[in-house]
């Protein structure tokens, strides 16, 4: 009760009365509790309460070395993991100006592309699971298996590698990698078909979707909502093409815009994300060059005295890494701009006047994986 | 617009501004009391239009309390990181942008739980992370906590 | 005693006369009522089990994986180690819920679906009442269960429970109307609305072929409708698990919950054999008018078979609904069914009734 005294929220009417969605419940994927204020089926407002799975990852990190570091980041966005560790590596071989490897470039690219897919695999079966089609659920991960066997023959494990480090990889790709990866792709082209059946030409899944959550171009970069959320919205936003990095600049593929702006419009862009990702993985695998699979670090990391920034984009949205270095091997301070925090922020915004149904929809399309959200 | 058009266009605004030098982006250390009216010039003024804040960020220098602003201008395509410094650690104090950059409410929030760093103007300014009654500030480079921190 | 499976009429004859040489009539009443009594309690719960473990093993396959393959061959068991389960757990008692009408809901939704179960005929003879306005008492008694779902939302004292009883509530009292209607259809066809007379009338030729384009309309609406009517499918919200956790019947554990699993699916079995029964025969086997050898061959197979045969196949349809769409919001539920399938459910009537008129009927 003393909760309800507390909100700023508008006084309570008469017909008003407020809801816990989690943090345990079915759909909000994670420790989430969102405290919603209804009126009747109808959402007044919205307060998101965090800080369930804060573990400290940045205060953590002041006490790390650089490498130590990346498997830190690892834990922050588990769906994205390649990516987040790929943007601490490049902010360390900035810093030092180290020139990485081609061999490496392209291996690195390879592994973001194929965590985009496997990511976006994992939410297009939540997000029919949540709406009700309980069968997308299995098709989708059982898809996502060919990545993840992949990846366990590689790296070693399936989920969280710690695979980049920074100069490099930490070991050389297995001799299968590309025979398995051809292989996936070509299964998964035919099997993206089925997803389009199944859910995405559904008239419920349209009337579920369209018209709901409507976040303009103005509020989605005022909001600094990023990835497939802003791109939803029209708002060329992909940092792949803004600040390419990695091999980025030498591949060919289209940046997916949308200007509906509402879920069946942040839907599309990331079913058409997984197909541009097949596209670029198509353009690198074959041509990977020889080379060694790391550059010669030293031992022992020390970036000099400054203040670094990079951005990548993960399949949530932009990743941005601040680093304060006093010239330790240790960060003076870390901070990373999260892409779900920063996404959470719209959703109070673009869910008033929706249904709880449709809440449930919206929180689905914005892709939010709650460890992001709470390092 | 360059580096050096940039700064000319900000000294213009806020005179007592400072460059840090050697920095990736271009650097600029303003007034605390400056802060809020530089924003809105800087969203506004159409040849700097930096309508995106990519992070803000609260920072512990030891002696002095900072906040780090990374902006972008989508229009333009440039960037400019400005800072605000504060020697009082008993209760620092900045201005809001939250109103105008909608992105900035959870950041501030953010950096109020985990430097104890006040925004004047607000909307709702609370912990987020941590609990409602949680002693202390953690990510303050004087914080002790013997219970949660174990040191080698 | 003549045990004619084609034909029950004679052994109810028997077992009625037999009853009556031995004790006085109202006696025998008593002891018909209570012999019949256990006998659908039996058959309710056995259809139960086995709709539970069909649905897992439908769902199972639809979904690329293998069901219950464990308990028993095939996993058939699988179904008797749940319900012994559930009786073994233990009943939380909500604190400020209301006691009476907290225990009394399951009862409700149990006892309406077995009364409108039992004026359906199951073969020739095989009937427990045999009402002359059949069809108007099962519509009328399946309503009941909408007050055992509203008390057990309300009495839950759980903010998520009401929400789903209120939403469920307002489903099933617009979709009764579609049923209703698409089955006011065939008895503008038939011209009674006795189950036995309905369904000898189709001696010649079921319904659905029978009544062709309007019969046909009927039956799609008949099963929207129905699934809508029993919280299945794409209409399920008032269970949403991904929604509200478990909507009308979260605070229920144990066998209380048993109840509403049980009845929920002994729903689907009525209205599937409701729609079995007026639009594709019943018991009655597939004949064609003209063809006597066709006739006698189908005449072979038992009419029991027949009619489990065909509420099979409905009901196979209607878990497929289930396992393949998302679900409907509330609002596009009752958009549905006020401003779709009304309209065609009265033009259906209308059509229908034109073509009783014309004799454009087979």
């Amino acid at each position: 009760m003393k909760e309800i005294v507390n909100l700023p929220v508008s006084k309570i009417e008469e017909e008003e009365y407020h809801i816990n969605m989690g943090p345990q419940h079915p759909s909000t994927h994670g420790v989430l509790r969102l405290l919603v204020s209804l009126q009747g089926e109808m959402v007044k407002s919205l307060k998101p309460h965090c800080g369930y799975i804060h573990r400290g990852i940045e205060k953590m990190c002041e006490k790390d070395t650089y490498p130590q570091v990346i498997h830190l980041t690892d834990r922050m966005d588990y769906l994205s993991a390649h990516i987040n560790n790929h943007a601490v590596c490049l902010l360390v071989e900035k810093a030092l100006e180290i020139e990485v490897p081609e061999r490496v470039k392209y291996i690195r690219t390879i592994m973001d592309e194929l965590t985009r897919i496997q990511s976006h695999q994992l939410w297009w079966s939540s997000f029919g699971m949540d709406l009700g089609g309980l069968t997308c659920f299995f098709y989708g991960l059982r898809d996502r298996e060919m990545i993840l066997d992949i990846w366990e023959e590689t790296t070693g494990s399936r989920f969280l590698q710690s695979y980049n480090c920074p100069g490099g990889v930490m070991q050389d790709i297995h001799p299968n990698f590309q025979k398995k990866v051809h292989a996936f792709i070509k299964t998964f082209k035919k099997k993206i078909k089925d997803y389009d059946r199944l859910l995405s030409g559904n008239v419920i899944f349209e009337n579920r979707s369209q018209g709901v959550g409507l976040l303009s171009k103005e509020d989605a970069i005022s909001y600094g909502v990023t990835g497939p959320s802003g791109r939803g919205s029209g708002w060329s936003c992909d940092i792949r093409k803004v600040e390419p990095y990695s091999m980025y600049s030498q591949v060919h593929f289209n940046e997916v815009l949308r200007y509906e702006c509402d879920t069946y419009a942040r839907y599309m862009v990331r079913m058409q994300e997984m197909h541009e990702s097949m596209n670029i993985i198509e353009q690198l695998i074959d041509n990977i060059p020889e080379g060694d699979h790391s550059a010669k670090m030293k031992a022992v990391i020390k970036l000099p005295a400054g203040e670094y920034f990079q951005r990548v984009e993960s399949a949530r949205g932009e990743l941005g890494v601040y680093v304060v270095s006093d010239g330790n091997k240790t960060p003076y301070r870390m901070k990373f701009r999260t892409p779900s925090f920063t996404n959470l922020g719209v959703l109070d915004h673009i869910s008033r006047g929706m249904k709880i149904a449709d809440l449930v929809a919206i929180g689905a399309s914005l892709d939010l994986v709650i460890p992001d959200i709470d390092r | 617009m360059d580096n050096e058009t940039l700064k000319a266009r900000i000294l213009e605004i806020v005179p007592e501004a400072q460059l840090e030098e050697n920095k990736q982006y271009l650097t600029l250390l303003v007034p605390a009391a400056k802060l809020h009216d530089l924003a809105i010039k800087m969203k506004d003024t159409p040849e700097l239009a930096f309508d995106y804040l990519i992070c803000l960020s609260g920072v512990d220098y030891g002696k002095q309390l900072a906040v780090v602003y990374h902006m972008n201008s989508i229009l333009h395509k440039h960037m400019v990181v400005l800072k605000v410094k504060t020697d009082d650690r008993s209760d620092p104090a900045f201005d809001t942008v939250s109103d105008i950059w909608r992105t900035a409410e959870f950041h501030e929030r953010e950096t109020y739980d985990m430097f104890g760093i006040r925004f004047n103007n607000h909307p709702d300014l609370r912990r987020i992370f941590l609990e409602e009654d949680w002693k202390g500030y953690p990510l303050r480079k004087d914080y002790v906590d013997e219970v949660n921190i174990v040191e080698f | 005693m003549t045990f004619n499976i084609y034909d029950f009429t004679s052994f109810n004859r028997w077992i009625d006369e037999g009853l009556n040489s031995i004790m006085s009539p109202t006696w025998a009443l008593i002891t018909e009522m209570a012999i019949i009594g256990i006998v659908f309690l039996l058959f309710y719960a056995v259809v139960g089990l086995f709709l539970v473990y069909a649905e897992r093993k439908v769902c199972a396959f639809m979904q690329n994986r293998v069901g219950p393959n464990r308990v028993g061959p095939y996993g058939i068991f699988q179904t008797i180690a749940d319900f012994i389960k559930l009786l073994m757990k233990e009943l939380v008692y909500i604190k400020d819920s209301d006691k009476l009408l907290f225990n009394l809901a399951p009862f409700i939704v149990i006892i309406a679906s077995f009364m409108a179960l039992s004026a359906v005929p199951f073969a020739k003879g095989l009937h427990a009442i045999d009402f002359d306005i059949g069809i108007l008492y099962v519509i009328a008694v399946s309503s009941l269960g909408v007050v055992g779902i509203l008390l057990a939302g309300w009495s839950s004292n759980n903010k998520y429970s009401l929400i789903g009883a209120m939403r469920s509530g307002a489903q099933i009292v617009s979709y009764e109307l579609s049923v209703g209607l698409s089955l006011l259809t065939i008895i503008v066809l038939a011209g009674t609305m006795q189950f036995s007379e309905i369904v000898e009338m189709q001696r010649n030729g079921w319904f659905i072929f029978k009544g062709h384009i309007p019969a046909v309309i009927a039956f799609i609406v008949f099963l929207i409708a129905s699934t809508a009517e029993t919280n299945r499918g794409p209409f399920d919200l008032a269970e949403a698990e991904s929604e509200l956790t478990a909507g009308f019947h979260t605070e229920y554990s144990g066998i209380k919950f048993a109840f509403f699993f049980l009845a929920e699916y002994m729903n689907m079995f009525l209205v599937a054999s409701i729609g079995a029964t007026v639009f594709w025969g019943g018991w009655m086997p597939f004949h064609v008018s003209g063809w006597a050898g066709f006739n006698t061959i189908m005449d072979y197979i038992p009419p029991f078979v027949w009619y489990i045969g065909k509420t099979a196949f409905i009901i196979w349809l209607m878990m497929l609904f289930k396992w393949t769409f998302p679900r409907l919001r509330i609002d596009q539920l009752l958009t549905l069914e006020w401003k779709y399938l009304l309209p065609i459910n009265l033009v259906n009537i209308l059509f229908m009734a034109f073509l009783v008129l014309m004799h454009w009927h087979f």
